[in-house]
C-alpha cells in the first residue's frame, strides 16, 4: 500500500491545476454556504410616508407627551426606509419595484390615537401597509418584520397608557397631584385620606345617630374601594405583558450562528474534497487501465480501496483542519477543543472517502465519477440542513432517515459537537458505521471494474 | 500451460464453452477468431484477471505475465517510474537492476524520464509489454498487442518478442500476423475452440489450400464451413 500511496501523491503533485481546483472549489462553495447561513436577509427597502402634519404627531397620555413618529421609527431598525411625502408616491415605489413594501402613517393617525387614549371613542388609528408580492421570500420577511414591529409599537403605547392608568389609581387611593388638560394641576384627596377624615367626623357623632351610620357606610366604601384599587395596579401591569416567554432548548445546543456556519463550511469542504478525491483516484485506475493489472495478483481489491480511502481522507483532513484554524481566528473558536476537531474531521473524512470509492467503483471514468459525486453531494447537503419543524413531520422523518444514510449530517453533528461542545461520540460512531457500509458497497462495485 | 474445460458464462450467455488446450514451453501460440469469439475472455482467465465459471488453468497467475490490450500504465508517471512501481509491487529482488534491464530490452533508455502520456502508441505498448515481463514469467500473454501500432512499430514489436525466447500466447485480429509469427493457432468462434494446430494444418483442414489465394481467405472459408 505504501508504494501505491506514494504513486498517488506523485500523480497529485504532477496535477497542480487539479489539486488547486480540488482545494479551492470546495472552499469557495463552502464559504458561500456559510455566508448564506450566517448572514441574515438583507434589509428590505420600504417606502415610508408620514402624512401626519408637522407638530401634530405628539399626543398626551395623562401628563406625559409622546411622539407617534418615535414608535414608527422603531420599524427602521429592520428595514431600509425610503422617505416619501405622499401615499401615491409610496405606492408607486412599490409598483416600480424600488421598494418591496410601503408604510403609510395617515393624516388622522395621531388624532385618532388621542381620541382612543382620551376615551373619546371612534376608530382606532390605522397604519397602512402596501406589499410587493413579486418576491415571496422577501414579501414574507417584510410582512413578518412590519407585523412584529407594529406589535412592539402597540405594546410600547399600551405600556405607557397602563403606567399612567396605574399612576391615576395610586392618586385616587393615596391622594396627590395630577395634571389635567385645560384644567392644569389639581390636588386629589384620595380614598385613604378621605376615609380618615370621614372616620374622624363619624367618631364625633352620637353612636346611633343616622349621620354616624351614613358616615360609617361612606368609610367602609372608601376602605373597600381603596383596597381593591390597590390590588388592580398589578393586574393592570400584567395586562401590558399578559404572557411572559421562557425559552428552553429541548434538542441540540445553543450554538451561535457563526459557529454553526463554520461547522457547515468545513463539513461541505470536507465532503466535496474527499468525495472528489476518492472517487477520482479510483476511477483514474480504471481510466489508466491499471486496475485490472493491480488486482490480478499485485494487491487485493480491498487493499487498493483502503489505500484510496486513507489517502483521500488524510489529504482532506489536512486541508479542512487548516481551514478550521483559519476560520477559528475570525470566529473565535475554543482552541482547547482541537483534539475534538481532529476526531470529528477524521470520522467525516473516512465516511466521505468510503462513499467516494463507492462512487469511483460505480463510475468507470474520472469525469463520470466527479459528476456522480456532485450529483449526490448537493442534495445530501440540502437534506442535511433541513431543520425540524420546517416541513411536515412525516416528511421530516423521511428526510432524517435519508440524511442518516450519507455522511454529511453526522459529519455536521460531529463538527458542531467538536466546535461547540455538543455530542461527539455518537455521530463519529455513525460515521464509522457508514464508512464500513460504503466500503462494502465499493468492494462489490469494483468487482465489475476488472 | 494447460487449460482444461474452461467455461465462462455472463448470465445466460456463454462466452467460453469448455475450452481445453496445451501450450509447450517456448512455443508462440496465436488465438484468432472473429469479434466476440471470446479471445480476450480466454486471455483474462489465463492471466488470472477473471474467474472462470468452471475449468482449470495449470499455471499460477504469478508465473504468467499479462499484457492487456490497452496499455495499463500511469500516464502521469515516467517510463522508469512506472517500471519501478510495478517492480516493487511484483517484489522483484533488485528493483533498480530490473528497471535497467527492461529499459535496455525495450530500447527506451533515452525516454526513461518522459511521462508515459507523452509517448507514442508504439512506445507505450513497449512499456506495457515490459511491465508484463518484469517478474520474468514463464508465459507471456498478450491481448492484441499490435492493434494500435503502425506497420513499422509492429515489425519492431515482433522482433522484440522473438528475441525474448519466452513462451508467448497472443490474441490478434490480424490472421496474417498469426500466420507469420505463431508456431500454433487456436481458432475460437462464439466461445468454442474450433481448431488447434499450425497455420499449414488450418489450410489443410479447410481443403482450400489450392483454391484460396492467401491464408486470410482460407481462414474465412474455414469459419464459414463451420457455420460462423
Amino acid at each position: 500500500m505504501r508504494w501505491l500511496l506514494l504513486k498517488d501523491l506523485q500523480i497529485l503533485r504532477r496535477s497542480p491545476l487539479l489539486v488547486v481546483l480540488l482545494v479551492i472549489y470546495p472552499i469557495v462553495i463552502a464559504v458561500l454556504f456559510g455566508l448564506a447561513l450566517s448572514g441574515g436577509p438583507e434589509k428590505p427597502r420600504v417606502a415610508f410616508a408620514n402624512l401626519v402634519p408637522p407638530g401634530e404627531s405628539e399626543f398626551s397620555v395623562g401628563g406625559r407627551t409622546l411622539d407617534a413618529a418615535d414608535y414608527a421609527g422603531r420599524l427602521f431598525d429592520s428595514i431600509d426606509p425610503i422617505r416619501v411625502s405622499s401615499r401615491e408616491e409610496a405606492i408607486e415605489k412599490v409598483r416600480t419595484g424600488e421598494a418591496l413594501g410601503a408604510l403609510v402613517l395617515p393624516e388622522n393617525a395621531t388624532e385618532r390615537l388621542r381620541a382612543t387614549l382620551g376615551l373619546g371613542g371612534g376608530d382606532a388609528p390605522t397604519v397602512e401597509v402596501y406589499y410587493n408580492a413579486e418576491d415571496p421570500v422577501k414579501r414574507r420577511f417584510v410582512e413578518a418584520t412590519i407585523e412584529a414591529r407594529l406589535a412592539e409599537a402597540n405594546d410600547a403605547l399600551s405600556d405607557a397608557v397602563l403606567r399612567e392608568a396605574a399612576r391615576y389609581i395610586d392618586v385616587i387611593v393615596r391622594g396627590g397631584n395630577v395634571d389635567l388638560p385645560l384644567v392644569g394641576a389639581i390636588e386629589i384627596l384620595g380614598l385613604q385620606r378621605s376615609r380618615a377624615i370621614v372616620d374622624s367626623v363619624a367618631a364625633g357623632q352620637p353612636r346611633d345617630s343616622p349621620e354616624r351610620v351614613a358616615l360609617e357606610q361612606v368609610s367602609r366604601f372608601a376602605r373597600l374601594a381603596g383596597d381593591n384599587l390597590d390590588v388592580s395596579r398589578p393586574i393592570l401591569a400584567s395586562i401590558g405583558s399578559p404572557v411572559k416567554v421562557e425559552q428552553t432548548v429541548v434538542n441540540g445546543s445553543r450554538t451561535p450562528l457563526d459557529a454553526f456556519a463554520v461547522a457547515v463550511v468545513v463539513a461541505v469542504s470536507l465532503m466535496l474534497l474527499t468525495l472528489l478525491l476518492a472517487a477520482g483516484l479510483l476511477a483514474l485506475e480504471r481510466e489508466d487501465q491499471t486496475f485490472a493489472r493491480l488486482v490480478r495478483r499485485l494487491v487485493s481489491r480491498s487493499s487498493l480501496l483502503a489505500e484510496k480511502v486513507v489517502l483521500s481522507a488524510l489529504c482532506a483532513l489536512v486541508v479542512t483542519l487548516l481551514m478550521l484554524f483559519g476560520l477559528a481566528a475570525f470566529v473565535g473558536l475554543d482552541w482547547s477543543r482541537v483534539p475534538a476537531w481532529l476526531a470529528a474531521l477524521l470520522g467525516g473524512a473516512l465516511g466521505f472517502a468510503a462513499m467516494g470509492v463507492a462512487i469511483g467503483g460505480l463510475a468507470r471514468e474520472v469525469r463520470a465519477a466527479s459528476l456522480l459525486a456532485f450529483l449526490l453531494a448537493l442534495p445530501i447537503v440540502f437534506l442535511g440542513l433541513v431543520p425540524s419543524g420546517s416541513i411536515d413531520p412525516a416528511l421530516f422523518d423521511v428526510v432524517n432517515v435519508v440524511s442518516g444514510l450519507f455522511p454529511f449530517k453526522p459529519t455536521l453533528r460531529a463538527l458542531d459537537g467538536a466546535i461547540n461542545g455538543g455530542e461527539l461520540l455518537l455521530p463519529i460512531l455513525h460515521l464509522l458505521a457508514l464508512a464500513a457500509v460504503f466500503f462494502v458497497i465499493a468492494r462489490v462495485a469494483v468487482r465489475r471494474l476488472a | 500451460m494447460r487449460a482444461e474445460a474452461l467455461v465462462k458464462r455472463y448470465g445466460t450467455r456463454e462466452a467460453l464453452r469448455s475450452v481445453s488446450f496445451d501450450v509447450a514451453a517456448g512455443e508462440k501460440v496465436a488465438v484468432i477468431g472473429p469479434n466476440g469469439a471470446g479471445k480476450t475472455t480466454l486471455l483474462q482467465i489465463l492471466a488470472g484477471a477473471l474467474e472462470p465459471t468452471s475449468g482449470t488453468v495449470s499455471l499460477d497467475a504469478g508465473d504468467v505475465g499479462w499484457v492487456p490490450q490497452h496499455p495499463a500504465l500511469y500516464g502521469k508517471l515516467s517510463v522508469a517510474e512506472n517500471l519501478r512501481l510495478f517492480a516493487r509491487l511484483e517484489r522483484v529482488p533488485d528493483v533498480e537492476r530490473t528497471v535497467e534491464r527492461m529499459l535496455e530490452q525495450t530500447d527506451l533508455r533515452g525516454r526513461a524520464g518522459d511521462e508515459v502520456s507523452r509517448l507514442s502508441g508504439g512506445n507505450r505498448q513497449r512499456v506495457n509489454i515490459a511491465l508484463g515481463l518484469l517478474a520474468e514469467p514463464a508465459v507471456l500473454l498478450l491481448d492484441e498487442p499490435s492493434a494500435s501500432l503502425d506497420p513499422r512499430q509492429r515489425d519492431r514489436l515482433w522482433q522484440f518478442l522473438s528475441a525474448l525466447g519466452t513462451t508467448v500466447l497472443f490474441s490478434t485480429h490480424d490472421v496474417g500476423e498469426a500466420e507469420r509469427h505463431a508456431d500454433r493457432l487456436l481458432v475460437l468462434a462464439d466461445g468454442e475452440l474450433l481448431f488447434t494446430g499450425t497455420p499449414a494444418e488450418l489450410e489443410t483442414a479447410t481443403g482450400a489450400a489450392a483454391a484460396a489465394p492467401d491464408f486470410e481467405t482460407a481462414f474465412v472459408r474455414f469459419l464459414h464451413d463451420r457455420g460462423h
